[in-house]
């Protein structure tokens, strides 16, 4: 297997979990989100289009909303240049634009009773439980670089960075998941 | 002398024993022990020696406001300076060593300076550096560095982590006293997500200290019912040790959380800093007692009263045998009370107002006290510890009445409401006469975006006095607040108290009222800074009104304490000497922090390996396996070169560059900026960037190009590639991929809104690995793959998709070496597996990886520019000779009206052009071509400078470019550069291309 993710499956073990979860499939899709024909190409290769700031997923397909102008497609990493070539056949003649980016990042989990509170030491975002919920795609900033997070499950936050800062992104995330930091404060 | 009580002190546990060093001596203390309160209890109430006159110094105060008592905490990489005693919780192990002394705290050279303080008066050192000018270098600066400063700098790795901790809140209550309490109590209740923050170890503040009862209970058993109930609300959260240091716009506060400082065995981080952002803020930040201005009000022994009813109430401490009071108000009689409950004796109570009727007054003459009215202290006896005070009228000069021995001295100037937090973002303070105090001008609050206020004041820190008034307020606090916010709080009634009536105090900024120069030189406003009532008026008499002004002349109010204790004292004496109200004189500025953060906790987690985030492309494993020397290239860290053992790196570039002509290098590419342009209006858009028609371009092939900004100078430049018909792929230099993409949206989302074109940045999607040299081509065929790359099929400046060995690639015919090379796009998963594969399949070639000398080396043989090297912001193409790459059919480009601005078509900007040294030497970086004559500063004057010089080791000899006046028609010329020595060197100017010219090498 010549492929490698860009840590290899780091993982940084305790309580609260740090991973770098391996390859992963992403289509970055541009172009205008009102349109029919856009919508009906997301359903086809996923669950659809997402509200502003969401995520929806539907097995190992996701589709997060990125900006206005932009969504994210999830998916298995052999099947990124499939959904590629999807896209454009269902956009054909849309002023639109789809590339496989999976390789320009990396995914991170951070699991566990401590998750919240991790990303809290990093991100200038309300994580409180009643803020930040299941569904809800938030793009900012982890440290010093771009990151988007997202709810993956209960006790469980994925995290996108880019692929060159992944070992930053790993390491802050260590060291904010360590347990002897645990601040209490979401419950 | 000071020691511990055989019984009380509310917060200590005297069934443990905690043993610390004091200058190296064992001393032991308890559970719940401040370092000031265990040194206390040990007697030894010199704590530290002044700044300025190295004076001796015992603790005044018992909280984060005192100026006095700074050590040197911990040791090695802990250790830290200036940490004050009073906030400092004691543990086995702590070593504390007091400051500014030489050579030890109980004798001291410096103090020499207390006995002619007419050298170092007010405005000193404006005086000294103006005049005799010398005498500052020679004189005053070399005494001064000995004698001057407080802690000393840390000199190891701080040995402890630090973090941030970001927290959306409804309401931040700062302080948890009584006021935040009730405050937090009330929000609690309205459903708010409330954070409240106590700055101590304990909650409560001074309540049960002053005997405060609420609901007919002990106030404590108030606070823990109190505290009881909010930490049974989800909503609500409690944190001790956590200090509200600023308030700053839209609700952004900073809360400086201390975690380990008390426990360093504990572990996890030492500090935490909470970036809070809440919709209302209420600062329950209390009050703090201000200082008397008599003469000798410095010497250890004389404290704050309410610091020293909280030595003895809280920690068990006596402060001596003997405590005169010295007052102007009603609440110091309550240290009068504590004491003689305590089985101390208090042989006076000093009042300087004519009379004292108010019912704590009573209570103390009912004890059998006895209170002296209209009367102040004429000067306290003593050098390092109090031995008595002599007493004189208020009213007069300072002659003496009485004379009392005693032990410590209690003083009350009245309480100065802490406003800083509602100050730090533009809160407004009101001049409150009847209490001689500053508090909130509630009417002008911090407003946030919405233009509506913000922050609230709760309790003391409103300037409420009474436990029952300070719990009003605090309840109409959490009301606002929940208006604010738009929520309702359920009616209630705020616990009833037991206030005493308390007579208004008197205003007291001299004591005697008509004391003489020679008491004004005694009597210390501000400790820390050595400021005496005589130096403000000094900084008045020399016309320093501006309380601004005073300040800095002074050094009031400066220092780690900032002036908590000094400032309204200051005020009121330069309101005197003005003959001023004192709201004419006003404040200084309150910035923050509130009290000195640490360092650690503003860095957090950035620091040792996460200090910055470095950019790895996916072969960095490799060069850092390979000992590669790397270089920073923006956030990247790129191979400068890879030296074999016993190489230098002149060597191993030597060796990569000559390689590499000779038979194949392999170089990693991969921060080479990459952004995907797409939509119909693709074409037109890059014509716009470009300076030269990228449009024009067939699918399938490449062109070099140059970006400008709009002032015409060039600010990127690579190589495009035509996808397809709508698709473009722009690579710009490494580290430039991030801003040239924002500008690309900048005009595209500001300017050309309505253009048909999306961008997206994908450099880190691949690997880019340029296979570069005469042996290429063979390298790629022998790797195999489905592709063509046949001179024919893939000539130069085209690109081709397909498989290379398994590898899904796409190859870019391009060269920036000048030799036959490829530049492979691999997605960056597969990326170190391409490179291993090549690095092995070459080793046919003995192929060489190569890093970024040899890159610059070899573009500089070709004439290459570089951003960055030729470029500096402010070169335009036509500078650099790159007159080809501007197109002339087009109507517009960024950057072309600037440059047929005047400046821009002078014929004398200098111009690019190789350069030769007559003696084959290497010209210095970045030096200057010499012209005749001198400027108007003396120095030579110049026509050109140096942009890259470097080794050939293809030609053997130097080579550089630069910009040179006329230099393209000088063809030829020799001319003179400087060089680091002192000297110059002679070089021709040439041709900036030095290796073959006709690209014979890269066009087969």
């Amino acid at each position: 297997m010549f492929e490698v993710s860009a840590l290899n499956g780091a993982v940084a073990d305790g309580p609260t979990r740090v991973e770098e979860a391996g390859l992963q499939g992403m289509v970055t899709l541009k172009g205008d989100l009102g349109s029919a024909k856009m919508k009906a190409a997301l359903k086809a290769v996923g669950q659809g289009m997402p509200d502003r700031r969401q995520i929806v997923e539907k097995g190992d397909r996701s589709v997060a909303w990125m900006a206005r102008d932009e969504v994210l497609i999830l998916c298995p990493h052999a099947e990124a240049n499939a959904v590629v070539t999807e896209l454009e056949a269902a956009l054909a003649g849309e002023h639109f634009l789809a590339v496989n980016v999976s390789d320009a990042r990396a995914m991170l989990r951070v699991t566990g009773p401590g998750a919240r509170e991790a990303l809290a030491k990093l991100a200038p975002v309300d994580l409180h439980p009643e803020s930040f919920k299941a569904g809800e795609m938030r793009r900012t900033r982890l440290g010093q670089v771009p990151a988007a997070i997202w709810l993956s499950e209960a006790d469980e936050i994925s995290v996108i960075a880019f692929r060159s800062v992944a070992k930053y992104v790993f390491d802050i995330l260590a060291l904010s998941a360590d347990d002897s930091g645990r601040v209490g404060y979401f419950g | 002398m000071s020691t511990r009580l055989a019984s009380g002190g509310r917060l200590i546990d005297r069934h443990t024993t905690r043993t610390f060093t004091f200058n190296g001596k064992r001393l032991s203390g308890h559970d719940g022990d401040t370092l000031a309160s265990a040194l206390l209890a040990n007697g030894q109430t010199l704590m530290g020696r002044s700044f300025k006159y190295h004076r001796p110094r015992g603790v005044v105060a018992s909280g984060a406001e005192e100026p006095n008592a700074l050590m040197g905490i911990g040791e090695g990489g802990r250790f830290e300076p200036n940490q004050r005693a009073t906030t400092t919780e004691i543990f086995d192990g702590l070593t504390a060593k007091t400051q500014n002394h030489w050579p030890s705290l109980d004798f001291d050279v410096g103090a020499v300076n207390a006995m002619v303080p007419r050298l170092l008066p007010a405005g000193f050192y404006y005086k000294t550096f103006m005049f005799p000018r010398p005498f500052w270098k020679h004189v005053f600066e070399p005494v001064i560095r000995k004698s001057a400063g407080l802690g000393a700098a840390p000199k190891d790795r701080d040995a402890d982590r630090y973090e941030h901790f970001y927290a959306h809140v409804d309401l931040l209550v700062a302080g948890g006293g009584i006021a935040g309490l009730q405050a937090a109590l009330r929000a609690g209740q309205a459903g708010l997500r409330v954070l409240l923050v106590e700055q101590t170890a304990h909650w409560g503040g001074r309540a049960p200290v002053d005997g405060v009862e609420i609901g007919g209970k002990p106030a404590e058993e108030w606070i823990n019912d109190t505290l009881q109930t909010l930490e049974g609300m989800e909503n609500v959260r409690l944190r001790t040790r956590s200090m509200a240091s600023g308030v700053y716009d839209h609700g952004y506060a900073l809360v400086y959380e201390r975690l380990t400082d008390h426990a360093p065995e504990m572990g996890g981080p030492r500090h935490r800093l909470w970036r809070v952002r809440a919709g209302q803020i209420i600062t329950a930040t209390g009050a703090i007692e201000r200082p008397l201005s008599f003469a000798g009000n410095d010497i250890p022994g004389v404290m704050l009263a309410s610091a020293l009813r909280d030595y003895v109430v809280n920690w068990g401490i006596s402060p001596g045998d003997r405590t005169v009071i010295v007052t102007n108000n009603d609440d110091a009689y309550r240290t009068a009370l504590v004491l003689h409950e305590a089985g101390l004796a208090v042989p006076a109570i000093v009042d300087a107002r004519p009379s004292a009727t108010g019912d704590l007054p009573q209570a103390a003459r009912e004890a059998g006290i006895r209170v002296l009215t209209g009367t102040g202290i004429a000067e306290v006896k003593g050098r390092k510890s109090v031995t008595g005070v002599v007493l004189c009228a208020q009213a007069g000069e300072g002659a003496a009445t009485d004379e009392i021995a005693c032990e410590a001295v209690a003083m009350s100037g009245g309480w100065s409401p802490v406003v800083h937090l509602w100050s730090h973002c533009g809160g407004k303070l009101i001049w409150d006469a009847e209490r001689s105090h500053f508090r909130p001008d509630a009417a002008r609050a911090p407003t946030g975006h919405d233009g509506k206020p913000f922050v609230i004041t709760a309790g003391a820190a409103s300037g409420a006095e009474t436990a029952g008034d300070v719990l009003a307020d605090a309840k109409t606090a959490a009301g606002a607040a929940a208006d604010a916010l738009g929520r309702s709080l359920p009616d209630a009634d705020a616990a009833g108290t037991n206030d005493p009536h308390e007579e208004p105090m008197a205003p007291v900024w001299i004591m005697p009222q008509g004391a003489g120069p020679a008491k004004r030189m005694k009597m210390w406003l501000d400790y820390q800074n050595d400021v005496k009532v005589s130096d403000v008026r000094l900084a008045a008499q020399e016309g320093y009104e501006s309380v601004e002004h005073t300040k800095r002349y002074t050094t009031l109010g400066m220092a780690t304490d900032q002036g908590k204790l000094s400032n309204i004292n200051g005020l009121g004496t330069l309101a005197n000497a003005l003959n001023a109200e004192i709201p004419a004189v006003g404040t200084t500025t309150f910035r923050p922090p509130y009290t000195p953060i640490s360092m650690g906790a503003i860095a957090g987690e950035a620091r040792d390996a996460t200090f910055q985030p470095l950019r790895r492309t996916p072969i960095h494993d490799y060069h850092e396996d390979q000992g590669a020397y790397m270089e920073p290239v923006g956030h990247w860290r790129r191979p400068y070169t890879y030296p074999k053992t016993g190489e230098s790196h002149a060597e191993s570039v030597h060796r990569e560059v000559l390689a590499t002509r000779n038979s194949l290098g392999l170089l990693d590419a991969s921060t080479l900026g990459k952004i995907l342009v797409k939509g119909p209006d693709a074409g037109r858009f890059l014509d716009m960037l470009y300076t030269n028609m990228m449009s024009t371009l067939k699918p399938g092939k490449c062109r070099y190009g140059l970006m400008c900004n709009e002032n015409g100078f060039l600010m990127d430049d690579g190589v495009v590639a035509r996808l397809d018909e709508d698709t473009f792929l722009v690579h710009t230099t490494s580290g430039g991929a991030e801003h040239t993409h924002a500008h690309m949206e900048d005009w595209l989302q500001c300017e050309w809104w309505d253009w048909k074109v999306h961008t997206v940045n994908i450099t880190e999607h691949f690997a880019q690995i340029a296979v570069v040299g005469p042996n290429a081509r063979k390298l790629l065929e022998k790797m195999g793959g489905d592709m063509d790359l046949s001179a024919e099929a893939l000539p130069f400046m085209g690109w081709a998709e397909g498989r290379i060995g398994g590898f899904d690639a796409r190859v870019f015919r391009i060269s920036f070496s000048g030799e036959l090379s490829y530049e492979i796009a691999i997605p960056a998963s597969q990326g170190r597996a391409f490179w291993d594969a090549a690095l092995e399949a070459g080793g046919t070639w003995d192929i060489t990886p190569y890093g970024t000398e040899a890159l610059h080396i070899m573009r500089a043989e070709k004439g290459f520019i570089m951003i960055g090297d030729e470029t500096d912001g402010t070169v335009i193409p036509q500078d650099l000779g790159l007159n080809w790459a501007i197109s002339k059919k087009k109507e517009d480009y960024l950057g072309k009206r600037a440059q047929a601005r005047s400046h821009m078509t002078d014929p004398t900007r200098w111009k690019l052009v190789g350069l030769e040294t007559t003696d084959g030497s290497t010209l210095p970086d970045g030096a200057y071509c010499i012209a005749a004559g001198t400027n108007a500063n003396n120095q030579r004057n110049v026509q050109g400078r140096v942009t890259s010089t470097y080794h050939s080791p293809t030609l053997g000899r130097g080579i550089a470019m630069g910009l040179v006046l006329n230099g393209p028609d000088r063809m030829g010329d020799i001319v003179e550069f400087n060089k680091v020595d002192g000297g110059t060197v002679a070089a021709k100017i040439v041709d900036p291309v030095f290796f073959d010219k006709d690209g014979e090498k890269q066009n087969v």
